[in-house]
């Protein structure tokens, strides 16, 4: 069993939560985020464009490579987790370029050395998979997809074929941090999309509070929160950990009790 | 080539033909494909589907054409160019006049194309990147023209220094959204223009103003603005019997040298160069030549060359002419490149600066910036070359945009 499917092979919904490499004191903040009960960390490749995201995050990039962050550096912070934390599964999440520069098969050979379970890329979708899916499968790395509210049932088995560890299901047609999708729809489409596929659906987008994550977690199997996390550090900096480590733990609570 | 250069419609059909890319998966050999986010990709199929339904109906193509020939003001003259061909000293200099298109540029061909496939597509709203406002303001024209509303995403950077051009789109009617994400330019405009596409993908259409994107936008914009060629082409028989030995045209993300290239591509006589921005040299990191000085990479939704540091984070372009300011480059480009179809050299901000005023006071045309790196260009090959040979450039836009730029620069106070 690997780590991703242990941690969604809990008796509860997994939480998973988000934060950008290189961003304030990393390694502190992640600790905060196992010691509040974060069941798989996502760790943000920071990006110069990243497309995908809202201001928040956004910004977290442009901090990040502000202080310099480079591919190397965000790389040693997985090494480091891993060996501070050898059982809890961590995801690199990011865009194209960066994770393809050096080419894909160096990517997928230092991801695995660095001790990472899976990797969510933004901008390749299955029509693009050559890029980047055959080099993770090779060594073992997840490549996991996104799903999103056009994707239709003609393209979702194509979606899911090539999705492991977890799906991504972006709860609303828009970019990260903005506006919460309402609960039926997510509830729909979760369901529509269990029944393409076996492997454990996660949703992200838009969920801020405990609230919302409990919501969630009463029809998924997973919860991605990242802006409101990526918000503590700018607000918080040297003291983003407490602060990481409540929040965190609320949003494990409403997770982990929801159904 | 195993046939003769006749009319393009035939050369289009030989088996080893350069005009058949790019591939049904939107490549050009390593580059171009569809690198968007997995929300966007049910939009980029249907602009596809559409696109294909479009090109087989004869209807959507006469109404492209009667809005070019009434609306655009097409067909562009040729014009031979002597008083500059006399002060070069070589060749013949001629120029394809699409500075005389309504809007004063290029653009306009492909922002008709597809704002007709927009109203095909049921799409009520329109966006579009901008960087100098060239782009933008021949978007806000075609939305004015045809009553859809328009928003148009301008770095905030660009914005305060090309205030004219935004006054220009405020006039037709468009929103101007300033873009202070990233460094507020070009790059930063398309990926909020992106953002906002996600956000909205019901009702909105994405008017990309350069053969960049993902498929199928790098053909799409190729084939509008390949109007350029096919009229050249055919104004060259008319005028002289024969086709051009060199086709010269600048390069931001290539749009306007495509239109011009396309159709030419598989006359094995003529040479074709493209002209990127060298800004402050080559040797720096101020420059805005892409295949020249970047690497393949992905960005905004393609595989092409990039302008990039080590780790793949996109670095920005410099060049005076805020047209070829982008980091990338569209994917045809990038295979073109390396077949060695098209060769690309790189002109200086300086040189730009020169053959700009050349241009002024040899011809009485004032050229943008973009096309002063094409003449800069032409003025070094000319003198290499023989008195009977031929070169064609794209005067892909006129200069009214840029006098203040220009006087900033000649030290000049307005």
């Amino acid at each position: 069993m690997t780590r991703l499917s242990s941690a969604f092979a809990k008796p509860h919904p997994a939480l998973v939560c988000f934060l950008t490499a290189g961003d304030g004191d990393t390694a502190a903040n992640l600790d905060a985020l196992v010691a509040g009960g974060a069941d798989v960390i996502e760790l943000g490749m920071p990006f110069t464009d990243p497309m995908a995201d809202g201001p928040a995050i956004q910004k977290a990039n442009i901090r990040s490579l502000g202080a310099g962050t480079t591919t190397a550096d965000v790389l040693a912070i997985a090494t480091q987790f891993r060996q501070r934390h050898p059982d809890v599964p961590l995801v690199l999440m990011g865009y194209a370029n960066p994770m393809v520069r050096r080419g894909p098969e160096w990517f997928a050979d230092a991801a695995i050395k660095a001790g990472v379970d899976g990797v969510i890329c933004v901008d390749i979708p299955p029509e693009e998979d050559d890029a980047l899916g055959p080099a993770l499968r090779a060594k073992g790395i997840a490549p996991i997809r996104l799903a999103t509210p056009t994707t239709d049932d003609k393209r979702l088995p194509q979606v899911v074929a090539g999705s492991e560890g977890f799906l991504y299901y972006v709860a609303v047609a828009g970019i990260t941090g903005m506006q919460q999708a309402a609960i039926e729809s997510i509830e729909a489409n979760v369901a529509r999309i269990k029944q393409a596929t076996d492997i454990p659906v996660a949703v992200g987008f838009g969920v801020r509070t405990p609230e919302q994550a409990a919501d969630i977690a009463r029809v998924a199997d997973g919860v991605v929160v990242g802006s409101a996390l990526v918000d503590l550090v700018a607000e918080h900096g040297a003291d983003a950990p407490e602060h990481l480590r409540s929040l965190t733990a609320s949003l494990a609570e409403a997770v982990h009790s929801a159904r | 080539m195993t046939e003769q250069t006749t009319k393009p419609d035939e050369t289009a059909t030989l088996a080893n033909s350069m005009r058949h890319m790019p591939d049904e998966r939107g490549h050009f050999g390593d580059y171009g494909g569809r690198y968007v986010a997995e929300t966007l990709m049910p939009l980029v199929l249907d602009l596809e589907r559409e696109y294909r339904a479009a090109q087989a109906d004869p209807a959507f193509q006469a109404q492209f054409d009667d809005l070019l020939e009434h609306y655009v003001g097409r067909p562009s003259p040729l014009y031979f160019a002597e008083r500059l061909t006399e002060a070069v000293g070589g060749a013949q200099i001629w120029f394809k006049r699409d500075e005389l298109n309504h809007t004063g540029a290029h653009k306009i061909n492909n922002c008709i194309g597809q704002i007709l496939l927009a109203i095909r597509m049921g799409k009520t709203r329109i966006i579009a990147e901008t960087g100098a406002g060239q782009h933008g303001v021949a978007t806000a024209t075609v939305c004015a023209r045809f009553g859809l509303p328009c928003t148009v995403f301008m770095g905030a950077e660009d914005v305060r220094r090309q205030s004219p051009n935004v006054f220009r789109m405020k006039l037709l009617g468009a929103e101007v959204r300033p873009v202070t994400s990233g460094r507020g330019t070009l790059k930063d405009a398309m990926n909020e223009a992106l953002r906002d596409w996600v956000a909205n993908v019901d009702d909105t259409f994405y008017i990309i103003g350069t053969a960049a994107g993902p498929h199928p936008y790098p053909e799409l914009v190729r084939d509008f603005q390949s109007v350029i060629g096919k009229e050249a082409r055919q104004q060259m028989q008319d005028r002289i019997g024969r086709l051009p030995d060199l086709l010269v045209a600048a390069i931001g993300g290539g749009s306007n040298a495509l239109g011009l290239f396309h159709p030419f591509l598989d006359d094995a006589d003529v040479k074709m160069l493209g002209v990127e921005a060298a800004g402050r040299g080559l040797d720096g990191n101020e420059h805005a030549a892409s295949l020249l000085g970047g690497f393949p990479g992905v960005l905004h939704g393609n595989r092409t060359y990039l302008l990039q540091d080590e780790d793949g984070q996109i670095t920005e372009g410099h060049s005076i002419s805020a047209g070829l300011d982008y980091p990338g480059i569209g994917p045809e480009h990038a295979w073109l490149k390396d077949s060695g179809r098209v060769e690309y050299t790189a002109v200086t901000d300086e040189e730009a600066l020169e053959a700009f005023q050349l241009l002024c006071r040899t011809e009485g045309i004032i050229p943008a910036l973009e096309p002063s790196h094409a003449i800069a260009a032409v003025e070094k090959r000319a003198k290499e070359m023989p008195k009977d040979a031929i070169i064609l450039a794209n005067l892909c836009g006129r200069g009214d945009k840029d006098i203040f730029t220009v006087a900033e620069r000649l030290g000049v106070e307005m």
